[in-house]
């Protein structure tokens, strides 16, 4: 995520002489996978589907090893996300302070559900399963930014800031 | 020149402590006031966030929580000379949630600013490690094993032991690895610790490191903590700056590296061995133990894999010595736990404490009672494979042996708590889903078992005749606690059971049901 810089606002599409260059400063170092895909999703928003190969190539792995890791961790993706992510904490904590119906109001504000995004681009919705905000709940993410204390009123002048109306 | 402080601790700023931070130095600068802004990490009263302090001649005094429309007020009224405010909270040290505390794993958190080496070495920063090298391996591990630290993360094992293991196992190459997968909720201590104040944890690797004869440590951090993340990368290459990382620790001429690796949303890699399987690039999937990884760990080398929180109560226990910690806490549970109180409750924060105070002294005394002013239900512990507690049963003492003779785990000490609107029913439910989103899926009772079990609550229910249900139920409880790998099956069926057992009107059970299963 942090190693390629800031969040960005459209993802750069497929080149295989960066993708390359991001695996290999990686792949020096022991256990090279994950620090590598955290590069490529980090550069290209998601990992596409052409890395499954150069990754395999690169780190001395099967292609199935590959895909097994990337389908593995929930935070790795195969297709791109919107131009923001927002990530609603789902865990028992936030659950206390009402994270249910800040999450069936962001589905109904967004008009999409966990995992998808919207129409326009603008933002996906995922859930998270806690943020160590926990005194401060409910809590989300968008992108690397946490927020508390959250409900209806608060999510929409979040979102309409981040994201725009 | 007046020195301010508002926190950089990821919880201050989701309420809005940088908006608050940067229009203290704009309205300063609009009024000519010498202002100097610190970002301190945050002392844990989460109520208060943001939480700001000025420094006056007799301490530091507190105002809360301030948002950016209180600030003409704050300036008007003098809060820069520590005026009277409604806002005021009086000097930091001196409010009671505060003052009565014991911080020795946290003594640094909130008072300086978590990235100043300086601000570290001026509060006792280091001074355990600096022991730690004119000590030899055997005697850190004494003095961990006398002081009585128990694993924070959760299992309680007794961390001395695990180093004892790795110091007498003998490999070319030794790890250090900290276990960063705070992902059970209620839980923050951790990322605190790490936003807060880096170089404990720093320090307690580096020590861990000669104690068992590693030169390379990792820091395995979830993805959720985006902010640590930060603050970690910039202490540690701090750190190599000053030399108290490299080849050289403090000029000893022994070696210590260290790095942080994201771990990518799998609640499954918090359990030691999936997260050192992740670590080397797979699924996190669950080794079998034996070995152990002290034995055979990361790379098949002996390791010392332990949590934040026991890593950096190291530095203390060097400095202050083995008998200074043990002579905190109650029967087998020594020193202190960092307790968090989290979810429905009105003053949410970290309070670290000796082992010993009760959950109803915690619950209302420190936490006043719930956030929604309705009674207080239950309270979960342990994260989300731990026990839900009564009401009846708010007298526990916070120790782990007392937890453990009422069927419920004081785990990493997260409370979460829950005002009486709460359906049992439905916790009970999400216990199971989320056994079955986050299964790592080697073995059959927690993989199979925990859908199974979304779908026997769904069936309890719906159901007219319960007896069949529950009875099914408790055999597919008594099958994850027996026959899953790991804690995450083992331990799935406590928060279910306990919810039944405690609440059975919420499953239209009567509490007379031959077959509810007590603790």
């Amino acid at each position: 995520m942090s190693a390629a810089g800031a969040p960005q606002a459209s993802h750069p599409d497929w080149r295989e002489s960066v993708a390359l260059a991001l695996v290999r400063a990686s792949a020096a170092r022991p256990g090279p996978l994950l620090p590598a895909l955290h590069a490529l999703q980090g550069h290209f928003g998601y990992v596409p589907a052409q890395a499954v190969q150069l990754l395999a190539t690169e780190l001395n792995l099967s292609r199935a090893e590959v895909h097994g890791v990337i389908t593995f961790y929930d935070f790795f993706r195969t297709t791109p996300p919107g131009q923001r992510i927002v990530r609603i904490c789902q865990a028992e904590a936030c659950q206390a302070m009402g994270s249910a119906a800040l999450s069936a109001h962001a589905k109904s504000r967004l008009g999409i559900d966990f995992h998808q995004t919207t129409a326009n681009g603008a933002v996906t919705l995922e859930p998270v399963y806690c943020l160590g905000n926990c005194a401060c709940a409910p809590a989300m993410l968008i992108d690397e930014r946490l927020y508390g204390r959250l409900d209806a009123a608060r999510f929409d002048a979040l979102v309409s800031a981040e994201v725009g109306p | 020149m007046i020195t301010v402080y508002v926190p950089r601790d990821s919880a201050a700023r989701s309420v809005g402590a940088d908006e608050v931070a940067l229009a203290i130095t704009q309205e300063a600068a609009r009024r000519n006031l010498p202002v100097q802004l610190v970002r301190n990490g945050s002392w844990g009263l989460f109520w208060l966030e943001p939480l700001v302090e000025v420094v006056t001649p007799g301490g530091r005094r507190a105002y809360g929580p301030v948002t950016v429309a209180d600030l003409p007020s704050l300036f008007d009224g003098h809060f820069l000379q520590g005026a009277a405010h409604p806002l005021a909270q009086g000097y930091t040290q001196e409010i009671s949630y505060l003052k009565n505390q014991e911080r020795l794993t946290f003594a640094r958190v909130g008072l300086i600013d978590p990235l100043s080496l300086a601000d570290y070495r001026a509060h006792e920063g280091l001074v355990g490690l600096q022991r730690a090298l004119e000590m030899t391996p055997s005697a850190i591990v004494d003095a961990v094993t006398t002081a009585g630290l128990r694993g924070r993360g959760g299992a309680a094992f007794p961390t001395g032991i695990k180093w004892r293991t790795v110091l007498n196992t003998q490999a070319a190459q030794k790890y250090v690895v900290c276990n960063a997968d705070e992902g059970d909720s209620g839980t923050f201590s951790d990322r605190m610790l790490m936003e807060d104040d880096p170089y404990t944890l720093i320090e307690g690797m580096v020590i861990a490191g000669l104690a068992v004869g590693a030169t390379q440590g990792y820091i395995y951090l979830r993805f959720e903590y985006p902010d640590a993340w930060q603050v970690l990368n910039e202490a540690i290459s701090t750190a190599y700056a000053a030399g108290v990382l490299g080849a050289s620790v403090l000029g000893s001429g022994r070696r210590f590296d260290l790095e942080v690796r994201l771990g990518a949303g799998a609640y499954i890699c918090g359990e030691e061995t999936s997260l050192l399987e992740s670590l080397e690039g797979r699924r996190g999937q669950i080794r079998f133990k034996p070995p152990l990884p002290a034995i055979a760990g990361l790379f098949g080398q002996p390791t010392a894999i332990n949590n934040v929180i026991s890593l950096a109560t190291v530095p203390v226990i060097l400095a202050r010595g083995a008998d200074f910690y043990r002579d905190f806490g109650v029967g087998r549970s020594r020193g202190t736990l960092p307790i968090q109180l989290a979810g429905n409750v009105a003053r949410g924060g970290l309070v670290e404490k000796a082992f010993g105070l009760r959950l109803d002294e915690l619950l209302y005394e420190y936490g006043g009672g719930s956030a929604s002013g309705r009674a207080l239900r239950t309270v979960q512990a342990g994260g989300p494979l731990g026990a839900y507690l009564p009401a009846a049963q708010f007298d526990t003492v916070l120790d782990y042996e007392a937890f453990a003779a009422r069927g419920a785990m004081l785990g990493h000490g997260g409370l979460v708590a829950f005002d009486d609107t709460v359906n049992m029913a439905s916790m009970a439910r999400y216990a199971f889903e989320f056994c079955a989103l986050e299964s790592c899926g080697k073995c059959t009772p927690c993989r199979i078992g925990s859908t199974r079990g979304v779908e026997v609550i769904d069936r309890l229910l719906a159901a007219r005749h319960k007896a069949r249900e529950l009875e099914l139920l408790n055999d597919l409880c008594e099958t994850l606690q027996h026959g899953s790998l790991c804690a995450l099956g083992g331990l799935t069926p406590l928060p279910v059971q306990s919810a039944i057992a405690h609440f059975p009107e919420d499953f239209g059970l009567s509490p007379s049901d031959s077959l509810i299963r007590r603790a």
